[in-house]
């Protein structure tokens, strides 16, 4: 029963009608990004060489990239880093979420705010400041230990798996703790007080009602932090390959990095990870299906219960502060304190008069530096805008216009998500190798690269608002004498508007930290900003990166608050 | 005015001939009047009003709004919701939330296919909202008013561009009791005022009763009974329409004789009963004789010289302020009746039912 008027066989109007014209249009734009690239980097697999005048099977790649002697120990380090990072962050998020939704820790609505900070700290940054902070040799952290407690040797080695499951952890908790504090909000309060009704006490509720109930929605948040980590590319980068520890992600770029570089093994070891992330989310899917049997997620939000946690509720305020401190905070602080340094130097009295502005005076003449501050702003409004525009369309196709066979479209929308952003520059590679149009090297790929990978991210945002806005609404426009286009403009779209101002804020920010689909991509005038961060630390110019990263915050910061400010206020009452 | 010619409406629900929501139906509201098609939820009344909307797309038949054609299977023409003559109002008012009062009504002057000056708009709206009683208003979010009030806006906005043709789909549904019955009345009263032809839908028989000029009551996708309030109600032509309007007593017989002047004779398992008679029924056709329970009169003394008396017990008794309302037992059927709360009676007390021939009436089982 809801629908909103298209007029197919509008009489008076012969001019072709865009309600049918949208979804043809999206279904080849979304078929030229999602599926085009895998397609290419599936038969360049099975390729023998790059870009051939004809193509010659082969099952060499294969051969080379998974019947070599490290293939095993890839194997295990990837799953070990996979694993150990998603069980460290799901910890790490539940108990930031519990004890700010549900116990009456003091203080504790400060901090959920605070829990989120390290979403604008890119990947990149995020790995050096832990290199200053746990490096064996110089690392802060250690240095100050073996003065403090008199200890010959280096109490932490960040260069080892457990030092890159922690980096990449304290990174990825904001994302659990986000998704765990949504599971927190919206489980109905009732369900625990029965329990107590029917003679349960605070212990026996937590763990027969409580536990029980979170158990999908934690099943599941496990199971995307696993894949995310398996597809992530920047602490494998920055400290794994100098560690010679080598997972998926770090063996694909070493394909690609080899003179000459070898496409086919990169090719065939990208497959091999594709297939890995599509089960990863396949599983997902089904147990988010599975999990809506238990009604946890009624999208009401309820006034949860609180635990008392009686004195506890102090050692649940030293964990946040402790957890602020060390894990958000110090890595900001190091990267500022070094930024101000001619070279690399534990904070000391001396130290102080060594503190100039000459890292900031030689970025300010430093060209490559602006080149890729200039492209990185392009990028990721350019980015953050075309996937927002473009979803919203998709979203209210998929959502409203009851066409047969809209849903193609949300199965093709969703497909991104599978691609780790590696596989994505390898299948780009690929593709434009073959086909010469001339956009590789530009920052124009990139952008192909990003949109294509952050629609399903979109869509979230997008399909939310679009599915909130009753019907309704827009038939009413309709019955009040507006067209199709009139009703999208002054109505669909300004009611979207909350969701699409989200969506474009997250993506802006998760393109410009972007990093494991740029380092195959960008060179020399595309290069952005997380890859020169990339290149200027691996030629050891530690303090110049530190500044490049103050600026990189400072950027994202501003970018982002000038978006909030044009769109003006975003919630609207309702 | 508004004509209905043989309209189908056909759902897709995966089968092949799919399921008729509305199932060749025909009607005519005139010039004017305030028609009301009624039913239970599922009968294809809402279906039916979209259709005419243009929100909906039918399948066959022909619909004319203010003698233009905005439909037709044969001449496969189909006007868009946009291009046709009506103003409607919502279940869920649809008011527009990013938007002010005054935008959300001048909303249909904007878009129209003539521009209207500013000053125009102005004073149309203003118009419109005083006929609402929302004069005050305009500066207000939409979304701080009040239900009765969005009420009122969305019917504002439906009014402002002077449609031929109102179209309100169950608009006092979301209301609480109270100011539906005041709504109620508003809107009748500013229909009558404006005389404008008016469609309305509603699953309420108060609603249809007290606001209409005709009622049409629909079921499985066609037109029951089409007729005024009073017809509807006390000359119900099929079970049906006797059990969806008010509630019904229902005795189950068999006729004996038919008379000339449309009243005979049928025999219940609880004795022979005197009444009006369905035209085509015979003698010896299985009926159900309905009767209203306001019609019913409970007597604590045999009265003399009356029709359709029946010996009966009392079976409950629940004192409703108004009236009372009780059951009677007969001796094989139990009959729902109001009575006045001055009449005195307990469980089991043996009274005598009156069952008035005129306001019985036989109808096909």
């Amino acid at each position: 029963m809801s629908t909103v008027a298209i007029p197919t066989t509008a009489k008076q109007s012969s001019t072709l009608d865009p309600a049918l014209l949208v979804p043809v249009v999206g279904a080849g734009i979304l078929i030229y990004l999602a599926v085009l690239p895998l397609f290419m980097l599936v038969m360049g697999s099975f390729q023998a060489e790059v870009a051939p005048r004809e193509f010659v099977y082969t099952l060499k790649n294969y051969q080379n990239a998974y019947a070599s002697p490290h293939t095993y120990s890839t194997f295990v380090n990837s799953l070990i880093f996979a694993g150990g990072s998603a069980v460290m962050t799901f910890l790490f998020g539940t108990t930031l979420a519990w004890l700010t939704e549900r116990t009456n820790t003091p203080l504790r609505s400060l901090f959920v705010p605070i829990a989120v900070i390290p979403l604008i700290l890119p990947g990149v940054l995020e790995s050096i400041a832990w290199i200053f902070l746990l490096s064996p040799k110089f690392g802060y952290v250690n240095v100050w230990l073996m003065h403090l407690f008199g200890l010959q040797s280096a109490p932490f080695n960040v260069f080892s798996l457990p030092g890159m499951i922690w980096v990449h952890s304290v990174g990825q908790v904001p994302l659990a703790f986000l998704m765990m504090t949504a599971a927190f909000k919206s489980m109905d309060p009732s369900l625990e007080e029965s329990a107590m009704m029917s003679g349960a006490n605070t212990w026996q509720t937590f763990k027969r009602i409580t536990l029980r109930l979170l158990a999908p929605t934690a099943g599941s948040v496990l199971l995307i932090l696993f894949v995310r980590t398996l597809e992530s590319f920047e602490t494998p980068a920055l400290i794994g390959i100098p560690a010679r520890i080598y997972v998926y992600t770090s063996e694909i770029f070493l394909a690609f990095n080899e003179y000459p570089p070898d496409y086919g093994r990169g090719g065939a070891l990208a497959v091999g990870l594709l297939l890995l992330s599509s089960f990863g989310v396949w599983l997902y899917t089904r147990a988010t299906k599975e999990g809506k049997k238990f009604q946890t997620v009624t999208g009401k939000a309820f006034r949860p219960r609180q635990f008392d946690l009686g004195p506890w509720r102090w050692a649940g305020f030293a964990f946040l502060m402790v957890y602020f401190i060390f894990v958000v905070l110090l890595p900001f602080l190091v990267l500022f304190w070094a930024s101000f340094l001619p070279f690399f130097a534990a904070p000391s009295w001396s130290a102080l008069d060594k503190l100039s502005l000459d890292n900031y005076r030689y970025l300010s003449t430093f060209r490559p530096f602006w080149e890729a501050m200039k492209n990185s702003i392009i990028l990721s409004t350019l980015t953050a805008t075309v996937a927002m525009v473009l979803t919203s369309l998709v979203a209210w196709i998929v959502y409203k216009s009851k066409l047969r066979g809209a849903w193609i479209l949300d199965v093709l929308a969703f497909i991104p998500i599978t691609i780790p952003g590696i596989v994505m520059g390898m299948a780009l590679i690929l593709l434009y190798v073959a086909f010469p149009i001339p956009i590789y090297g530009t920052i124009w790929v990139l952008l192909i690269a990003y949109v294509t990978r952050f629609i399903p991210y979109g869509m979230r945002a997008s399909s939310g608002s679009i599915l909130q806005i009753h019907s309704e609404l827009e038939e009413a426009a309709a019955a009040s004498g507006a067209s199709w286009w009139e009703t999208f403009k002054r109505v669909t779209l300004p009611l979207l508007r909350p969701g699409f101002v989200a969506g474009w804020i997250y993506i802006c920010i998760v393109s410009f930290r972007e990093f494991s689909t740029s380092v195959l991509l960008a060179t020399g005038e595309s290069r952005v900003l997380s890859i020169l961060l990339f290149t200027m630390f691996e030629q050891g110019q530690v303090t110049i990166v530190a500044a490049i990263g103050v600026l990189m915050i400072v950027t994202l910061l501003t970018v982002v608050g000038i978006f909030y400010k044009l769109t003006g206020k975003v919630g609207i009452q309702t | 005015m508004i004509e209905v010619k043989g309209l189908v409406k056909i759902y897709d629900d995966g089968s092949n001939a799919g399921v008729k929501a509305v199932d060749e139906i025909s009607f005519t509201v005139e010039e004017g009047r305030f028609y009301t098609l009624l039913g239970p939820s599922g009968c294809g009344k809402t279906t039916t009003l979209r259709c005419i909307a243009g929100l909906e797309k039918a399948n066959g038949g022909e619909i004319i709004v203010a003698g233009q054609k905005v439909y037709s299977a044969n001449e496969n023409t189909y006007v868009p919701a946009y291009r046709r003559p009506i103003g409607m109002v919502f279940q869920s008012y649809a008011i527009w939330p990013h938007l002010t009062v005054f935008e959300n009504v001048a909303f249909p002057l904007r878009v129209g296919k003539e521009k209207v000056s500013n000053t125009e708009v102005k004073k149309k709206v203003t118009t419109a909202l005083e006929q609402v009683e929302l004069g005050g208003y305009e500066d207000r979010m939409a979304t701080q008013l009040s239900g009765g009030q969005q009420q009122r806006l969305a019917l504002a906005r439906a009014l402002v561009r002077e449609p031929k043709v109102l179209l309100l789909d169950e608009p006092l549904s979301n209301l609480d009791a109270k100011l539906r019955e005041r709504m109620r009345f508003e809107l009748r009263e500013l229909q009558r005022r404006l005389r404008i032809t008016t469609l309305y839908v509603t699953h309420d028989q108060i609603e249809a009763l007290s606001m209409s000029n005709v009622i049409a009551v629909m079921n499985s996708g066609v037109i029951a009974q089409e007729g005024g309030p009073r017809d509807v109600y006390l000359a119900p032509k099929s079970k049906f329409v006797a059990n969806f309007i008010g509630s019904t007593n229902q005795l189950p017989g068999q006729v004996i004789s038919v008379g000339s002047d449309a009243m005979g004779r049928v025999r219940t398992e609880d004795g022979e009963i005197a009444c009006a008679i369905l035209e085509g029924l015979k003698p010896g056709s299985n009926v159900v004789v309905v009767v209203r329970p306001e019609s019913l009169n409970v007597h604590l003394q045999k009265p003399a010289n009356s029709a359709n008396v029946l010996d009966a017990k009392i079976g409950a008794a629940m004192f409703l302020g108004e009236y009372l309302d009780c059951t009677v037992e007969l001796g094989h059927n139990v009959l729902q009746t109001h009575q006045r709360h001055t009449l005195e009676i307990r469980r089991g007390d043996p009274v005598w039912v009156e069952l008035p021939p005129a306001e019985c009436m036989a109808l096909p089982a």
